[in-house]
């Protein structure tokens, strides 16, 4: 219904909770209850706190390169509250919230930043693949995975994620494509934060939007408020009810807003404008949910200040025992190469222990 | 001359190249406003203009495929690849197209084009951000691979890889973008491909090495004092200079390859089975290789156990130079 409503090629965007912090679509509005959407700011706050404390700790050489993930709180966050925790999460590079809203322990999730591979072995609960740098190819990871778990009689979704200047990739097209042939029970969610590294959206691709690209695919696209929670949320739960019914992929273009640079490593002044991101400030998606928890009178400025407070012991704690644990033994880096250790590579492993223990002397 | 470093020379040589021939264009992700994301080609799409210096969408296929077909239109594209990680979406296009297309139009069709890319470890980078894949370009018929150690070799060496005729592949080791700065003409130079240079003469050992290495090696040196070590840059992995390689080795009777890249099916192989092949009876002692071990190159609280370090070239040069003949 939703996506018959809100045509891409109309450029119709689909919103429920406005910038000014006032539900504009009454229809969509969730029947949460006041508890539950006290816990939602919770975790988009847990986000942003994780995130500056990430920055912080790579400027003080603590933590390694950082993907930072502010202003795109909702997007991530939105969707994975639609789902179950038997649903699948297959993310890119940039899905922080999502992996921890999806269950995933902070002090996993920062032991991949921090530099080792145990932050990419989640816990039996957390139905998600690692984290994927080289672009597009989870949309078909996401697609096998969706195929392998209708044919196993489940009606679990897969959901994944990929930004603006992925969706120029060839393996987007193809995995979309292929999704779409198989009816695969598949929710592909663009995050458009409006830039690739420096490159902007617009020399990405010449369609007006990046959801009507689904057109071609043959499967329904819409263009979603991407710092509006609700409607992230609304979009992905009719997504998901269409998966379940066996009716196939969507794909949900979240217009939203990298606040911070690419990575630790990029400087964004070199190719865009403070004034833009001012702009975009205005629209941040953690501001305008509590002005409407605020109008609910669930929210002030007191509980506010204790709720930073709270997150941020609860973010120093889970980096410390990330310090704690950092560290890499040196089998760890062989013993998962094959299932077993090969002759040669036990042969490596014994020349670099004999080594290491030689320097030691 | 200028003092410049390696990145400096890169930046320099493609300026250089832009402003000599236009026929020469420069593309890839965020090459353009930004000048790449090490800043390798900062300023040159402000100079050169947006059509000859322009930002591509990331897809790694249309990049490389786009600079065949350029290559055929009668331009000398030097593309690039943001990582060397990252070749494999357009891997295809070099393998199956810009390698063959000499050989399959009996050339009739030949493609000048230049693919750079930074490539190697070492500098506690993410995932897919350290490999050393030498191999996976050297063994493809019909592909040159080059790479440069120094600030001068990079200017010689890319230089040459623009005016030649064959598609060329330009690994530049970042973890040396900016270590040193060395004099650079201003004017334009060529060094030939295919030919090694030897670093400091030597006749007890020939190490062979490359890229980063050669800086490792030449600090393992200064550990060791006095090896008579002869220090060979191979500069061209493929094809490589043999004969530099073997004259060496008929003086020396010892070789060392020491390369990131990871051991089985590695460079090294190929020069040790060209060695034996060519010079065995001049060998004094079996030859040797230090290179990565068979494994995904770690993330960066692992990476120092898998990267090849002075210490480790100078102990290996000290245990052959310790065998007797
Ligand atoms: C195949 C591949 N090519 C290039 C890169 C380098 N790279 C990393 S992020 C990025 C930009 C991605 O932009 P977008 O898809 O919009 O995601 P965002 O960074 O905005 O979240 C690029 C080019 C990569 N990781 N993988
Ligand atoms: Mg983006």
């Amino acid at each position: 219904m939703l996506f018959k409503k809100y045509d891409p090629l109309k450029k119709k965007v689909f919103r429920v909770l406005g910038q000014e912090g006032k539900i504009v679509n009454k229809d969509y509005e969730p029947a949460w209850s006041d508890e539950e959407l006290l816990a939602i700011y919770r975790q988009m706050a847990l986000g942003r706190i994780a995130d500056i404390k990430a920055i912080q700790f790579q400027r003080q050489g603590r933590m390694l390169t950082f993907v930072p993930n502010q202003g795109q709180e909702a997007a991530q966050i939105g969707p994975m509250l639609a789902l179950k925790k038997t649903d699948w999460l297959v993310p890119g590079f940039r899905e922080f919230n999502a992996l921890l809203a999806h269950g995933l322990d902070l002090e996993t999730a920062y032991l991949y930043w921090y530099g080792n591979e145990m932050g990419s072995k989640y816990p039996e609960n957390v139905r998600a693949l690692p984290v994927n740098i080289i672009i597009g190819t989870q949309i078909n990871h996401a697609v096998g995975l969706a195929y392998a778990r209708r044919l196993k009689n489940t009606d679990e979704v897969v959901i994944t994620f990929i930004g603006d200047g992925g969706t120029s990739h060839g393996e987007f097209h193809e995995g979309m494509n292929f999704g779409a042939v198989l009816d695969a029970p598949l929710i592909a969610v663009i995050q458009n934060n409006q830039w690739a590294i420096s490159t902007p959206r617009a020399k990405a691709t010449k369609s007006e939007t990046l959801a009507q690209k689904a057109i071609a695919y043959g499967i329904p696209g819409i263009q979603v408020d991407g710092n509006d929670l609700f409607a992230m949320h609304a979009a992905t739960k009719e997504a998901a009810e269409r998966a379940r019914r066996g009716e196939g992929p969507t794909l949900i273009e979240a217009l939203t807003y990298r606040l911070g640079a690419h990575t630790t490593s990029d400087n964004p002044d070199l190719y865009r404008s403070e004034e833009e991101t001012a702009e975009w400030l205005e629209r941040d998606p953690l501001k305008r949910f509590r002005i409407y928890l605020t109008e609910k009178g669930l929210w002030d400025d007191d509980r506010e200040e204790k709720l930073q407070a709270e997150l941020n012991d609860q973010v120093l704690e889970a980096f410390k025992k990330v310090e704690a644990r950092g560290a890499v033994a040196p089998e760890d880096i062989f013993r998962y190469t094959y299932e077993k250790m090969t002759p040669e590579l036990e042969k490596q492993l014994r020349s670099l222990r004999e080594y290491l223990a030689r320097e030691a002397q | 001359m200028a003092l410049m470093n390696l990145l400096e020379a890169i930046n320099h040589t493609l300026d250089q190249q832009l402003t000599l021939n236009d026929d020469v264009v420069l593309f890839g992700e965020d090459v353009g406003l930004a000048g790449g994301v090490f800043r390798t080609t900062a300023d040159l799409q402000k100079k050169h203009g947006e059509k000859r210096v322009f930002d591509t969408p990331i897809s790694e296929a249309a990049i490389i495929g786009s600079a065949i077909g350029m290559a055929v239109g009668g331009l000398r594209p030097v593309a690039e690849i943001q990582f060397s990680g990252f070749l494999f979406p357009g891997y295809n296009e070099l393998v199956t197209h810009a390698a063959r297309m000499r050989n399959r139009s009996r050339g009739r069709w030949f493609l000048p084009m230049v693919v750079r890319m930074p490539y190697g470890g070492g500098v506690r980078a993410l995932e897919h951000h350290s490999e050393s894949l030498e191999t996976l370009i050297a063994h493809i018929p019909g592909l040159k691979l080059v790479i440069p150690s120094t600030p001068y070799d990079a200017k010689g060496l890319l230089t040459a890889a623009i005016k030649d005729n064959d598609p060329v592949v330009f690994m530049e080791p970042k973890r040396i973008y900016r270590a040193f700065r060395q004099e650079v003409p201003e004017e334009e130079y060529e060094i030939p491909l295919g030919k090694a240079r030897i670093v400091r003469p030597g006749s007890r050992i020939t190490v062979v090495a490359w890229g980063a290495m050669v800086r490792e090696t030449e600090n393992a040196l200064k550990l060791l004092g006095d090896a008579d070590a002869e220090l060979i840059d191979l500069r061209t992995i493929a094809p490589f200079d043999k004969e530099t390689i073997i004259d060496s080795v008929k003086k020396t009777g010892r070789i060392l390859i020491v390369h990131e890249a990871v051991k089985s099916f590695g460079p090294a192989a190929e020069i040790i089975a060209s060695v034996n092949e060519e010079v065995f009876y001049h060998l004094e002692v079996p030859p040797a290789r230090l290179t990565g071990f068979d494994i995904t190159v770690p993330l960066a609280r692992g990476e120092h156990y898998h990267m090849v370090d002075p210490k480790r070239i100078a102990r290996e040069i000290k245990r052959m130079l310790s065998l007797k003949a």
